[in-house]
């Protein structure tokens, strides 16, 4: 009797939080607050590691965000905080106000992680179709989204084959498919473009821009500084665990007198050999 | 639930398009009939033993079958990285382990199935009777102690980093069971002190995946098992299988996950 109560009671807070997220029209899309993370360490003779350091970051919907820093800076660390791969030592981030380590946080993410990965015994078609009864996409709809979002990244024609048979762009837009099937309100890509040809790149910065237009919010990391100079709204230059700089390509531009590449050299405390 | 169903598809998908299953199944029915055209004179010993040898690759080739293909799940998703993608999805650990462990057990009872359909298919023309209620017994047990096992691998392949390292293990402590687990409590009251209660105690918690174990009975022509008895396996092995899972879900829940 009284199991019975508590799951009814849980059920309907669960019902709440779902109600919430979605009908508040929040417009704090992604808000992380004092996020700490630790790793132990993979040097020797040091115990921890502060891969994230008192990270504070606001992003409202509609928004492009990049999310710059050199390798090892704490990009992917952040993001696998996000997703709940990883526990913060300290410090709280929440998408759509839900904590991020409640799984209906993810209910209208699209994630799309820094390597490829793939069902070796799945084609594409398969995979959608998976993650999308994961969103309780009921059938119909399911197949309609997978057409749309196969023909959107230009994998109709493979929709039928192995991913592990794919080219690494191919791979790389299977991989924005499927982080699509649920028609996200916030993507969080990881290095969308990196080890991609022009071309590729290209179609990948044409997702993001259409998806921009379609008033989704995109939170992105890259060091690929041209690009993000014309797809971001507003950026933040991450450093070794800490957010150095962060705001509006355009006042950054303004305020330092150069190159988003030069601002990015000077933060990271490279000095040009002259 | 519906998660962890989804889940179990992509398992069961996996394991239909993998070679594993059919070579076992295939490698069971080739040395059962070569043993079996030995007996050209439908003696009734060399029926038992051919029987005998059936079961015996039925049981040994089921155990690998579902233990190689548990002791892969977790560390395969982790290795190619495709946990991540799922993970990022409104899907929650628990949900993750449910999905591995009713995927590995509707497979490998989809396998039962096949295996003793021919079992019984070889038993019925070689003698002429269908005892199928028996047949379902043991199968239905074989499959009930397949729950325990799938169970405790999962378990361990989130304790333990290699999958190989896993399913030996595994496998080592699982074939302990079967041929000692009885026996334990027997050695236990004639050795005195400390070590007889340490194993008393070992008796009375370890799964007595023996007790599944009802060859015998199908290769002598007993009657049937008591169906009550039946039941309560069922009860303990799933109450096993449940406490497995509930620890293995423990272990994973506030892993880090990161290459
Ligand atoms: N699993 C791990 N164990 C230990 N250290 C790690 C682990 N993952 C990342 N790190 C360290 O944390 C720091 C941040 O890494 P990461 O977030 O991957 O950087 P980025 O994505 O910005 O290149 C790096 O110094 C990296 O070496
Ligand atoms: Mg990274």
């Amino acid at each position: 009797m009284k199991a019975k109560v508590k799951a009814g009671a849980l059920r309907s807070s669960l019902a709440q939080t779902r109600r919430r997220i979605y009908f508040t029209n929040v417009n704090t899309v992604l808000e992380i607050t004092d996020l700490s993370v630790e790793y132990p360490s993979r040097e020797k003779g040091v115990g921890k590691k502060l891969a994230v350091n008192g990270l504070n970051l606001k992003i409202q919907a509609g928004e492009v965000f990049g999310f710059l820093g050199p390798n090892g800076a704490g990009k992917t660390t952040t993001m696998n905080v996000l997703l709940g791969f990883v526990n913060a030592k300290s410090g709280s981030a929440s998408i759509f106000g839900v904590d991020v380590r409640q799984p209906i946080a993810r209910q209208r993410i699209g994630y799309l992680p820094e390597l490829t990965y793939y069902y070796k015994f799945l084609n594409t078609e398969e995979l959608l179709r998976f993650y999308g009864t994961i969103f309780r996409i009921p059938g119909p709809e399911l197949e309609r989204r997978i057409d749309s979002v196969l023909k959107l990244v230009g994998l109709e024609h493979a929709r039928k084959r192995l991913i592990k048979t794919y080219s690494k762009g191919m791979q790389q837009r299977a991989g924005l498919a499927q982080a699509l099937i649920n028609n996200p309100d916030l993507l969080i890509l990881d290095e969308p473009t990196s080890g991609l040809d022009p071309v590729g790149r290209m179609k990948v910065r044409e997702i993001i821009e259409r998806l921009k237009g379609e008033g989704k919010t995109v939170f992105f990391s890259s060091h690929e500084l041209g690009e993000v100079e014309t797809v971001c709204d507003r950026v933040g230059i991450l450093n070794q665990g800490q957010l150095k700089v962060e705001g509006r390509v355009e006042d950054l531009v303004k305020q330092y007198q150069c190159h988003l590449e030069q601002i990015f050299l000077k933060i990271i405390g490279y000095e040009a050999a002259s | 639930m519906r998660n962890a169903f989804a889940l179990s598809g992509v398992v069961i998908k996996e394991m239909y398009r993998r070679k594993d299953f059919y070579v076992l199944f295939v490698l069971t029915v080739l040395i059962t009939l070569v043993m079996g055209s030995i007996n050209i004179f439908g003696d009734n010993q060399i029926v038992r033993y051919l029987k005998e040898i059936c079961l015996l690759l039925i049981w040994i080739s089921a155990l690998i079958i579902a233990v190689t293909t548990t002791a892969r799940q977790i560390p395969a998703e982790r290795e190619s990285r495709t946990i991540f993608p799922l993970l990022a999805k409104p899907v929650s650990r628990a949900e993750l382990v449910a999905g591995k462990f009713l995927g590995c057990w509707l497979a490998s009872g989809a396998c039962l199935l096949v295996f003793y359909l021919f079992f019984g298919v070889l038993s019925g023309t070689r003698e002429h009777s269908w005892p199928v209620l028996n047949y379902f017994q043991a199968l239905w047990l074989h499959w009930i102690f397949l729950a325990v096992v799938i169970a405790a691998v999962l378990l361990g392949s989130v304790v333990f980093a290699a999958p190989s390292s896993n399913a030996t293990i595994c496998l080592v402590v699982i074939i302990g069971i079967l041929f000692l687990g009885g026996h334990l409590n027997r050695v236990a009251t004639n050795i005195p002190g400390a070590p007889g209660t340490i194993l008393s105690v070992i008796y009375f918690t370890i799964p007595h995946l023996e007790w599944y174990d009802v060859r015998d009975l199908i290769t002598h022509d007993r009657p049937l098992i008591n169906w009550v008895a039946c039941g309560l396996a069922t009860l303990y092995g799933l109450g096993y299988s449940t406490i497995l899972l509930i620890l293995g879900w423990a272990v994973f829940r506030r892993k880090t996950l990161t290459l």
